[in-house]
């Protein structure tokens, strides 16, 4: 990972092109993230932990060797050799080896069904083992090894977590925070056995292995995953002479240089006045300076800040500074919940005026703030334990962004500062997503969130920015309170809702803002005479508008499964009216050209011969792509087409603040991209993993795993709350994947209301699902059955003359518009 | 055509709160009936800036104290009474003189 980073480091350099970059790996795959590797087991591939692809680093020029380790350096040649025997030229050589899993030395620690927990190979080995066991043992208690417990909880296994401490996380918690979290664990059905030293590992009775303990007691275990701490990876250093720390490791300086010039250390393998580091924020700290010395810079490390925040095993744990309180007169402040399973503490000064350290569990949201004013020295209020007492007017943590120097780190992921996100907000980053993209701020663990926007609405209001999330200058609303408005007080027209809550005549943003609301929640024809002056033309004419003023037409093709007899309709049809034909992405045929006078033709044809409205001219449910699934495919282990189109049946005619595109894939080689959609579903071996809020399109987004291994029925619950509630609370025209960005509290946030019900409000979206479904209509249908419907598709009201202006060419075989050389060309024969 | 009214449809073609396209002679017209003034408008309705006979299928509303009609193509503006775009001040379009007389919705040159 670390590695990863300082190539990406070198590439963001401005002369970056000055160097050639070349990296190593003894494994075969590039860097992957082992910070989640325990999501590998909840459906996450080896392909979602990637953090770069081959293509990435062709396309960047950085070369790679894969599974071929270098075991020698040639430190006066200036070469590496490597296992094959290949060798290599440098000029800088930067040693980012990691660390290995440290195995306690317990006779049987070699047993077949004994695995460490480090790489995506080693989750393999783990994998097969979970197949065949029922009994698994976590040997460490640490955070690595709560991760592993995960893991094993996770792949169905009777999960029992062994340390040799006599607390969890001993060097992260106190022993309160320590005894929350291990109730909070246990509840979750993880045994803990602290204070347990094994001594021997031996064939047991009713498991396939027993740990014999020295007080005495023993465990059976059918297998064991040794998550003991780590210890660096410096044999490569050793061989070549490169100077090391005293308990191992390679020693670096400052500049993260090693005892020898042309070669740096950087990551968990380095130690840095005695320190290794066995988080990923330092090592990120340490790539960053090598990459500046390297190019010429003069950055250096000077140590970091070892606080974390994470979830394990569901419980939110956050330690900060001295958590401990090692330092000579600090003092505690502590507070416990058993019931809630919260507990907190603060150590404070001597003098009680600046925050030491901290301890959170089962609670972090306070973790960003208590973390700057640990950082910033800032002095603390008078009654510190408000800030951890529940419920208490005042208590809580709230710093005032204002508080803190240009200097103080937020996001210490990607080290951004206080004074970048200033920055770019000035630049015109006034999202939450915009200021992502732009700084990467909050998009690794997302801890500091909330201080992020803190940050963004401070610099705003400096600017004198007037948040407005104002719809139009005719509603003083944003569009999630106007869908609000719609929904509680039961408006059912646009003139009612601008009488009543806006003023002038309404326009183009907000009649069909106001009309997608309408039709979301009420879902009444949208051509009805009092929606039909809301809709853009696209859905005024029930067709795609083309550059020319033609239209497109598109049946639905639901699962993009279609009978032969239905695909010679469309042909026919296309002949006939002289349409243009084309496969769209979705897995449905497009029909271009149409004139407004054709196209109730063309749908009475369409719809007698069975099809419906497709609905690609509306901010709606679009398409349910999928790939053929086990009816034929050799490797499909799920029916994805069959589910893809009930999925599609029963959301067709969702009108939403954007489009929405969804995909099933029937195995796990995802065929039908679901992983690029607003929701993606994937088959598994126990049922289906649901993805949400990804898309194509302009600025890409990978789908995040929501749930997995799902049956159909929870899985269509989700979805039904998931869709309604983006309905309900989106911005006009935001698609799914902005939305999440934009959402506060972001993914967490989501399954808590979407999984957990957190709002109450689970029952009321599923009904308004429902109130969707049980009304929908085909619109072509019902449009080709009215007469005064009808009426409006023509040219001309008083002529059925057609449009001169129409000129077209022919291309490959069919035609298109011509371009503007072509037509003066053409018109002037 | 002569400086004179014309009727090119009846009432009941209008749509409310929308627009209708007739031809005027050899000329295509937009008819749009804003519904909550009660007030028709008339304009030519060829989009210059996306060369295309669509201007009729925009939506209306209003900027200010402007009735504007939005170009389905590209979304500018232009102002139903005056013909100017709002967005570009170059761009234009011709508009016309409309009333509607016992049913008949006539139009007439300025």
């Amino acid at each position: 990972m670390v590695g990863h980073q300082f190539i990406e480091n070198m590439l963001e350099l401005e002369n970056s092109n000055e160097f050639e970059i070349m990296t190593f790996s003894e494994e075969t795959r590039l860097a992957y993230d082992r910070v989640h590797l325990s999501a590998y087991f909840t459906g996450s591939t080896a392909a979602d932990l990637a953090l770069t692809t081959r293509d990435y680093y062709r396309d960047k020029g950085v070369k790679f060797v894969l599974g071929d380790k270098v075991v020698d350096i040639d430190k006066s040649g200036k070469t590496v050799v490597t296992e094959s025997g290949q060798v290599f030229p440098y000029d800088k050589l930067v040693m980012a080896t990691g660390s290995y899993p440290f195995v306690p030395p317990i006779p049987g620690n070699d047993k077949e069904h004994c695995h460490v927990y480090r790489t995506i190979d080693d989750l393999g080995l783990i994998k097969v083992s979970g197949d065949d066991s029922k009994v698994g043992v976590v040997v460490g208690g640490g955070l690595l090894g709560l991760e592993a417990a995960n893991a094993l909880q996770g792949i169905g296994l009777k999960t029992h977590v062994v340390e040799f401490s006599p607390r969890l996380m001993a060097v992260q918690l106190d022993d309160g925070g320590a005894k929350s979290l291990r109730n909070k664990i246990e509840n979750i059905g993880v045994t803990v056995h602290t204070g347990k030293n094994t001594t021997e590992i031996v064939e047991g009775e009713e498991c396939r292995y027993r740990m014999i303990f020295a007080d005495g007691s023993h465990l059976e275990t059918d297998m064991i995953v040794f998550s003991a701490g780590i210890r660096p990876q410096d044999e490569l250093a050793k061989k070549c002479e490169i100077g090391l720390g005293h308990r191992g490791g390679i020693a670096i300086g400052d500049t993260c240089k090693t005892s020898e010039k042309n070669i740096y250390a950087i990551g968990e393998c380095a130690v840095w006045r005695g320190q290794v580091f066995g988080l990923v924020a330092p090592g990120y700290q340490m790539a960053k300076v090598v990459a500046s010395q390297i190019s010429g810079g003069d950055k250096t490390f000077t140590g970091a800040d070892m606080s974390t925040k994470l979830k394990l095993l569901g419980v939110d744990v956050a330690s900060i500074g001295d958590s401990i309180a090692r330092t000579d007169g600090a003092k505690v402040y502590s507070y416990n919940d058993d019931f809630a399973g919260v507990y907190k503490s603060l150590v404070v000064s001597e003098d009680g005026k600046t925050l030491l350290g901290a301890v959170l569990v089962g609670d972090a949201e306070d973790y960003g703030n208590l973390l700057q004013l640990a950082l910033n020295d800032i002095e603390l209020p008078e009654n510190p334990q408000s800030m951890i007492l529940p419920g208490i007017a005042g208590g809580g943590v709230s710093i005032g962004v204002d508080a803190l120097p240009d200097t103080a780190q937020i996001c210490s992921c990607y080290d951004v500062s206080k004074g970048a996100i200033s920055e770019a907000v000035q630049n015109g980053a006034t999202t939450m997503g915009a200021l992502k993209t732009e700084t990467k701020a909050s998009t690794g663990c997302g801890g500091c969130a909330v201080l992020v926007k803190q940050v963004m609405d401070a610099e705003l209001i400096k600017l004198g920015v007037e948040v407005n999330n104002n719809l139009c200058e005719h509603f003083a609303y944003s569009r999630q309170e106007l869908a609000d408005i719609v929904r509680i007080k039961k408006i059912h027209t646009f003139s009612e809702l601008l009488e009543t809550h806006g003023q002038g005549l309404g326009c183009d943003v907000c009649k069909p803002t106001v009309g997608s609301i309408l039709a979301t929640f009420w879902n009444d024809y949208v051509l009805e005479d009092a929606h039909v002056g809301l809709q853009d033309t696209n859905d005024t004419f029930l067709g795609n508008m083309q550059k020319d003023g033609t239209y497109s037409v598109v049946p639905r093709i639901a699962g993009g499964e279609i009978t032969p007899e239905k695909l010679i309709v469309l042909g026919e049809v296309a002949k006939e009216f002289g349409l243009y034909t084309k496969i769209t992405g979705g897995q449905r045929v497009d029909l271009f050209g149409a004139r407004v006078d054709e196209l109730p033709l063309i749908w009475k044809k369409l719809i007698d011969a069975g099809f419906e409205t497709g609905h690609a001219y509306g901010k709606s449910v679009r398409t349910v792509k999928s790939c053929v699934g086990n009816s034929w495919c050799r490797y499909g282990v799920d029916d994805s087409v069959g589910f893809a189109i009930d999925i599609e049946e029963r959301y067709k005619g969702l009108r939403s603040p954007h489009k929405l595109k969804f995909a099933v894939s029937g195995c796990t080689r995802e065929c039908a991209e679901a992983q690029s959609k607003d929701v993606g579903i994937i088959a598994t071996e126990n049922g289906w993993n649901l993805y949400v809020c990804g898309n194509g399109g302009m600025r890409p987004r990978h789908a995040d795993l929501f749930a997995a291994d799902l049956d159909r029925e929870t899985l269509i619950k989700y979805v039904d709350r998931l869709l309604m509630f983006y309905c309900r609370t989106a911005d006009r025209l935001q698609r799914t994947s902005v939305w999440l960005e934009n959402l506060e509290g972001g993914l967490d946030y989501l399954k808590q209301v979407v999984i957990d019900d957190s709002l109450k409000i689970a029952n009321e979206l599923e009904a308004e699902m429902q109130t969707v479904i049980a009304t929908y209509q085909c619109e072509w249908k019902t449009t080709i059955e009215n007469p005064q419907k009808v009426k409006r598709f023509k040219s001309f009201v008083n002529s059925s003359t057609e449009d001169s202006n129409l000129v077209y060419v022919e291309e490959r075989g069919q035609h298109r518009p011509a371009t503007k050389d072509e037509r003066i060309a053409l018109l002037n024969i | 055509m002569s400086n004179e009214w014309v009727t090119v449809c009846q009432e009941e073609d209008l749509v409310s709160g929308s627009g209708i396209c007739v031809l005027f002679g050899e000329q295509q017209i937009a008819i749009f009936h804003e519904s909550k003034k009660g007030k028709l408008y008339a304009i030519s309705n060829f989009d210059p800036i996306g060369e295309a006979n669509v201007l009729s299928r925009g939506i209306i509303g209003s900027i200010g104290d402007k009735t504007v009609v939005a170009s389905p193509l590209y979304k500018q503006h232009f102002c139903l009474e005056t013909g100017a775009c709002l967005e570009d001040e170059n761009m234009c379009v011709s508009t016309y003189a409309v009333t509607l007389q016992d049913g008949e919705v006539m139009l007439k040159k300025h």
